[in-house]
Parts: structure tokens; C-alpha cells; sequence
């Protein structure tokens, strides 16, 4: 070997040493093994279907999906002109209604007990522990199961109702409530509403500048409470309540007029917020307990009150500590809430990736569909909460 | 800097403990303090550890509640009356030995968050007084920075500008410098004998006994929950009477 060809054999060595361009070629090799794998699948599950007989494409779509719906929110449906489009549309607003209220409400339940477990008081603070690993002990399936079997469904008969006042029944067929049915002129009431909200963030504003003008406090929260209750009930009164009360009433077997929520759907929403609040109620509390408690001294020998101090120092300080967890809370309630097939709630997975599915063997597109989905849901969760997060975070060195 | 309210005032009492009692569960912490602070007086508290240093200071501005005895602030009993903790925590600035600035706020944040939220004290004022006692800190430069930015010196720096902001009559200070890298004590203690010099009322729990030789006008030496001994800074140092302070400065003379 001449010299000159030891030197270049050294370089090359030399160059493959190099992390760079190293991480360069495994980039590019996995990419080649993933499209390999990717084409090589698709090309087997193409020819398997062609030999069996199955036509692919979306055409399943247009077709009437002829079975029942139990619960049917914003939407009409018919068992004989809808279509499997109208069903996904359905399954996916029945996720969406169980998952938005499910966030809303576990959030609520968990910061309270959250905070409970902090309390000095011992028979709260217990109450909350005992809460917490109860909850987060026992199997999700298991806990909907209990609420739906053991709790919803051994309420009393129909003719039976347990009654809150007049207008407000409880039995086994879920909850009746008085409804609001909005007749002409009601356009107004969610316009004031409107108003209100828009109204409150220049509120906020101009108190804002105000403060850092004169240094008067304006107490925002409660005037903007206000105005959001305010203003949509003169709305109402001017155009002389444009709407009627529809009350629930008792038939020969049935209640009929008013709201119902129905049992699958209150099983299904009790259990994933119960659940989840338990894992939010642990977060809050390391997040608050994440602060030192120096933070809150510092505030208090400053003659910065409790309430303040929890305002301006605590919270933005435990928030950024919550926040990312927070965040694969939500993503872990809304994925679960699949887990409606077991309750019977009729969601995206148990309608579409069920019986549709069935009725149309379409089983690739059925699948492909619910999963982009939760997909596509799932990341705009975190899209939001990851920008929430950026906007809260601390600088540090 | 309070030169002017404090000529008007008729009491020249700053701070006085009388019978003072306090108790951890079981544990009795503080036993029988007496003590009275003048007006402009500097005392320099030391002892050793656990000894209650901390917690006598801590009772002064009410982050610990003391069971028996009176503690009078300015003239304000210290009582469970929420009012009253209030005025006296408005009037005593406190600085502690790990800074405990609030990392999610810049300097100059810091500094304005207790005259915008207690003083009401509009924005661009607030500021502007805030950028005078960091120009006397001697780091104005820092303003937009956040703490985590800077040295623990710096850091100690601004917590005393943060407390100067709120015009306190009275400092407290809980070891502030024991928490810094020996370079950066003397920035930390030039600071606060500039502040001596200007004749605000002190109590600093310390054992940086060369500034107790200059600014002190009395040195206390605590143990096992009571003041053991107290004299100006001489004849402390050189004629201790008690045979445990004559231990304590032995050790930490030679430590130190
Ligand atoms: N929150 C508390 N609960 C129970 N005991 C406490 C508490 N805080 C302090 N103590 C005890 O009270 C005693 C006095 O504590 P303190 O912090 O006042 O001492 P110190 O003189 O400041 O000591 P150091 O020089 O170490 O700071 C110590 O024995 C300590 O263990
Ligand atoms: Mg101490």
C-alpha cells in the first residue's frame, strides 16, 4: 500500500469517527427501513384484500348506515337515510361533548383537592389522601363499570323518579331537567353574552393602565363576573324573555319535555373526571409544594397578604410545574374516554370503529379514521397547552 | 431615607420585646426575651446554631407566632389582628439568608411588586424609586435581568433594594451572608454599613463579626433560647462575661 492510499484510508476512518456526519447516516439509514417497511406492508395488505374480495376506499361513507343511535347530540339522525359519515360525525361530537366536560370538570376537581390535601385542617387533608389513592388505585374500566352498573343503573324505575323540587328527576334512565328553548328575539342573549366577554377583557385593560397610572386596584373579577351575568339578562328582559321553559314531565312510561342526560353518558363522565381529578389533585399538590416556602415568606415580610401572595407568587411559579403534566392529563382523558364501548356510550370508537366497522367490513379505513382522530385531537391539546406553557415559563441563567 | 418620619415620631422605641415566650409543640424555643431596640440603633445578633437566632427575628414581623409575652413594633402591639401584622410588616423589611427572590419576576419586578400591590404606588413612580435603590446597590444595570441571572451577590444586593422599596423603618437581617461565596460577602456588607451609616434601625443575626466591630451598637449573644449576654461591640469582644459566650467567640475566632 503506497503511503498516499494509507493516508486517505485513515481519513476515511477519520470521517466516520465523526459524530456529525455519523448522526447523518443513521438518520438516513432508519428513514430507508422505515419507508421499506411501510411499502412493503401496504403493497401485502393491497394484494391480500384484492384476493379476498374486499373493495377499499371511503365509498362505505356515503352509504345509509341503517341501525339505531342511542345518544344523538346537535344532529338528526335516521336509522334509515343517514349515512357511516353521519354516524363518525356523531361518535366524534359524543367524544368531544364527554372529553371537553370531562377536562372542565376534572380541572375543578382537581385543583380542590389538590389544594384540600395541602390543608393544616387533618379531617380535609385526610379526606383528600383518602380520595386520591382510592381513585388512582382502581382500574378506569373498573371504576365506570362501578358507576355505571352499581350506581346509575340500580336508580330507581322511571315511575319511581327521585325528585329535586319539581323539575328536577333522577332515575335509571339518568337525569331530567327543566330545558330553555329559544323562540324569536333570542338572538340577542348570546349577542350580550358576547358583548360581556368583549366588554370584560377591555375592563381588564383599562384597569391594567389604571393601576399603573394612579396604583388604584379595580376589582376586575367581580365587575367582569357581573357584567357576563348582567348583560345577557337585560338582553333577555328587552326582548321580553324570548325564550319558553320546557318542563319535564311524567307520560304513562317515559318523562317527556325537558333535558335528559342519560346514564351511559353520566357513568362515563363521572368516572373519567373522578379518575383523572385524583391524578390532577397529585400534580397541584407538587406544584404548590414545588415552591419553596421561602417564596411565600419573602411576600409576607413585603406586607403582601395570603391572598395576593397566592396570586403573584405562588401560583405562576407552581403553574409552570403543572402545566406539562397537566397537559398529558387532558391527553389521557380524552383517549380513554374510548373506553365508552365498555358503558355503551355511544363515542367515535364504540359507533364508528364498532358498528360501523362491522356493518361494512371496512375495517382498514374504520381504523385509519378513528385513529387520526384521536390523532389529530390529541396534538391540538397539546398545541394549545404547550403554547400556554411557553407564555408561563421561567427564565432562567 | 425615613429621616424625615422618624424626627416626627415621638417614640424613639423601635422594637420591644418584654417577657417573650415561644414554643415549637413541646420545645421551648425562645424563653423570658427582653429586649428594647432603639430608634437608629444597629444591634448585631449571634449564637450558635439553633440557638433562636432566626426565630426571635422571625417573631418581629409575625412569620412565627410567639405564645406569650409582647412585642411591641413602632409603637403597634403585635397581636392575632390582622391590621395591625399588616402595619407592621409594611414598616420592618426583611432579608433572608437565601435571597428568596421570586425567580419568575425581573429585578426590577421585584422590587416594584409590594409598592404596586400594598403602597399602591403607581407603576412609573414605583419603578422610579426602584431604580434608585438599585443604583445604590450598585447594580441598576441588572433592572430587566431575572435572579436566576445573576450572582448570589447580586442576588442579596437586590433583596435588600426589594425591601428598601417598601421605606421600612426597621431591617431585619437573618444570616445574609452565609449563603455566599466568601468574594461576595463584602459587596453584601458595604451595603448594609452604608445603610447603618444612614441611620436606619438594624437587627442582623450574623457572625461577620468585623462588621459587628463596625456598625454594631450592641451585640447579643444568644443560646439555647435565651440572650445570654449584652454589651457594645468592644466590650463584648474583649471582657465576655458569661462563660459560654467567652466558648463561642473562642470558636468561632479561630474559625473564623
Ligand atoms: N418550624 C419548626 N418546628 C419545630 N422546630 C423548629 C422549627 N423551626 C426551628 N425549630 C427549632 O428551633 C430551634 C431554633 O431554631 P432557629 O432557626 O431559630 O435557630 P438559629 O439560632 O437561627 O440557628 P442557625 O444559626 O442554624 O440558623 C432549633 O432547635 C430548631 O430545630
Ligand atoms: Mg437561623
Amino acid at each position: 500500500m503506497t503511503a498516499e492510499a494509507a493516508d486517505l484510508e485513515v481519513a476515511k476512518i477519520n470521517k466516520f469517527r465523526d459524530p456529525r456526519i455519523r448522526a447523518i447516516f443513521y438518520q438516513i439509514l432508519v428513514i430507508v427501513l422505515i419507508v421499506g417497511f411501510v411499502a412493503y406492508v401496504g403493497h401485502n395488505t393491497a394484494v391480500n384484500l384484492e384476493k379476498r374480495g374486499i373493495a377499499s376506499g371511503f365509498n362505505f361513507l356515503s352509504q345509509p348506515a341503517g341501525f339505531g343511535i342511542g345518544i344523538v347530540l346537535l344532529m338528526d339522525f335516521d336509522s334509515q337515510t343517514s349515512t357511516h359519515l353521519d354516524v363518525l360525525l356523531i361518535g366524534i361530537i359524543n367524544t368531544l361533548a364527554v372529553s371537553i366536560s370531562g377536562i372542565f370538570l376534572a380541572t375543578i376537581i382537581g385543583f380542590i383537592f389538590g389544594v384540600l390535601r395541602l390543608s393544616k385542617n387533618w379531617v380535609v387533608n385526610k379526606i383528600a389522601a383518602v380520595y386520591i389513592e382510592v381513585i388512582r388505585n382502581i382500574p378506569l374500566l373498573v371504576q365506570l363499570m362501578f358507576w355505571y352498573f352499581a350506581v346509575l343503573s340500580v336508580l330507581p324505575l322511571v315511575g319511581d323518579s327521585m325528585s329535586i323540587g319539581n323539575n328536577f328527576f333522577v332515575n335509571n334512565r339518568g337525569v331530567n331537567f327543566p330545558a330553555m328553548i329559544p323562540s324569536t328575539g333570542f338572538w340577542l342573549i348570546p349577542v350580550a353574552l358576547l358583548v360581556a366577554i368583549v366588554a370584560s377583557v377591555l375592563v381588564r385593560n383599562w384597569a391594567h393602565k389604571r393601576q399603573d397610572l394612579t396604583g388604584q386596584i379595580f376589582p376586575v373579577f367581580w365587575v367582569c363576573l357581573g357584567l357576563i351575568i348582567v348583560l345577557p339578562v337585560i338582553a333577555s328582559l328587552i326582548m321580553g324573555n324570548p325564550f319558553t321553559m320546557s318542563y319535564p314531565e311524567f307520560g304513562r312510561f317515559s318523562i317527556t319535555g325537558g333535558w335528559s342526560l342519560e346514564p351511559e353518558f353520566l357513568a362515563l363522565l363521572l368516572g373519567l373526571s373522578i379518575y383523572t381529578g385524583a391524578f390532577i389533585a397529585e400534580i397541584v399538590r407538587s406544584g404548590i409544594n414545588a415552591v419553596s416556602h421561602g417564596q411565600t415568606e419573602a411576600a409576607h415580610s413585603l406586607g403582601i397578604r395570603p391572598g395576593l401572595t397566592t396570586r403573584l407568587v405562588i401560583l405562576p411559579q407552581a403553574l409552570r410545574v403543572i402545566v406539562p403534566p397537566l397537559t398529558s392529563q387532558y391527553l389521557n382523558l380524552t383517549k380513554n374516554s374510548s373506553l365508552a364501548t365498555a358503558i355503551g356510550y355511544a363515542d367515535i370508537t364504540a359507533l364508528f370503529a364498532g358498528t360501523s366497522l362491522n356493518q361494512t367490513g371496512q375495517a382498514i379505513e374504520c381504523i385509519m379514521i378513528t385513529m387520526l382522530f384521536y390523532l389529530s385531537i390529541s396534538l391540538l391539546i397539546s398545541m394549545f397547552m404547550n403554547w400556554y406553557n411557553k407564555r408561563i415559563a421561567l427564565v432562567e441563567r | 431615607m425615613s429621616e424625615a418620619a422618624m424626627t416626627q415620631t415621638d417614640i424613639d422605641v423601635a422594637i420591644q420585646l418584654i417577657g417573650m415566650h415561644k414554643w415549637y409543640g413541646e420545645f421551648h424555643v425562645l424563653k423570658d426575651i427582653n429586649l428594647t431596640v432603639e430608634r437608629g440603633e444597629k444591634i448585631v445578633v449571634c449564637g450558635p446554631s439553633g440557638s433562636g437566632k432566626s426565630t426571635m427575628i422571625r417573631c418581629i414581623n409575625r412569620l412565627e407566632e410567639h405564645q406569650q409575652g409582647q412585642i411591641i413594633v413602632d409603637g403597634i402591639e403585635l397581636t392575632n389582628d390582622v391590621k395591625k401584622i399588616d402595619e407592621i410588616r409594611r414598616e420592618v423589611g426583611m432579608v433572608f439568608q437565601h435571597f428568596n427572590l421570586f425567580p419568575h419576576l425581573t429585578v426590577l419586578e421585584n422590587c416594584t411588586l409590594a409598592p404596586i400591590w400594598v403602597r399602591k404606588t403607581p407603576k412609573a413612580e414605583a419603578e422610579a424609586t426602584a431604580m434608585k435603590f438599585l443604583e445604590r446597590v450598585k447594580i441598576p444595570e441588572q433592572a430587566m435581568k431575572y435572579p436566576g441571572q445573576l450572582s448570589g451577590g447580586q442576588q442579596q444586593r437586590v433583596a435588600i433594594a426589594r425591601s428598601l422599596c417598601m421605606n421600612p423603618r426597621i431591617m431585619l437581617f437573618d444570616e445574609p451572608t452565609s449563603a455566599l461565596d466568601p468574594e461576595m460577602i463584602s459587596e453584601v456588607l458595604d451595603t448594609m454599613i452604608s445603610l447603618a451609616e444612614e441611620g436606619m434601625t438594624m437587627i442582623c443575626v450574623t457572625h461577620e463579626m468585623g462588621f459587628a466591630k463596625t456598625v454594631a451598637d450592641r451585640v447579643l449573644f444568644m443560646d439555647a433560647g435565651e440572650i445570654i449576654e449584652q454589651a457594645p461591640p468592644q466590650e463584648f469582644f474583649e471582657n465576655p462575661q458569661s462563660e459560654r459566650t467567652q466558648l463561642f467567640l473562642s470558636q468561632i475566632l479561630h474559625n473564623g
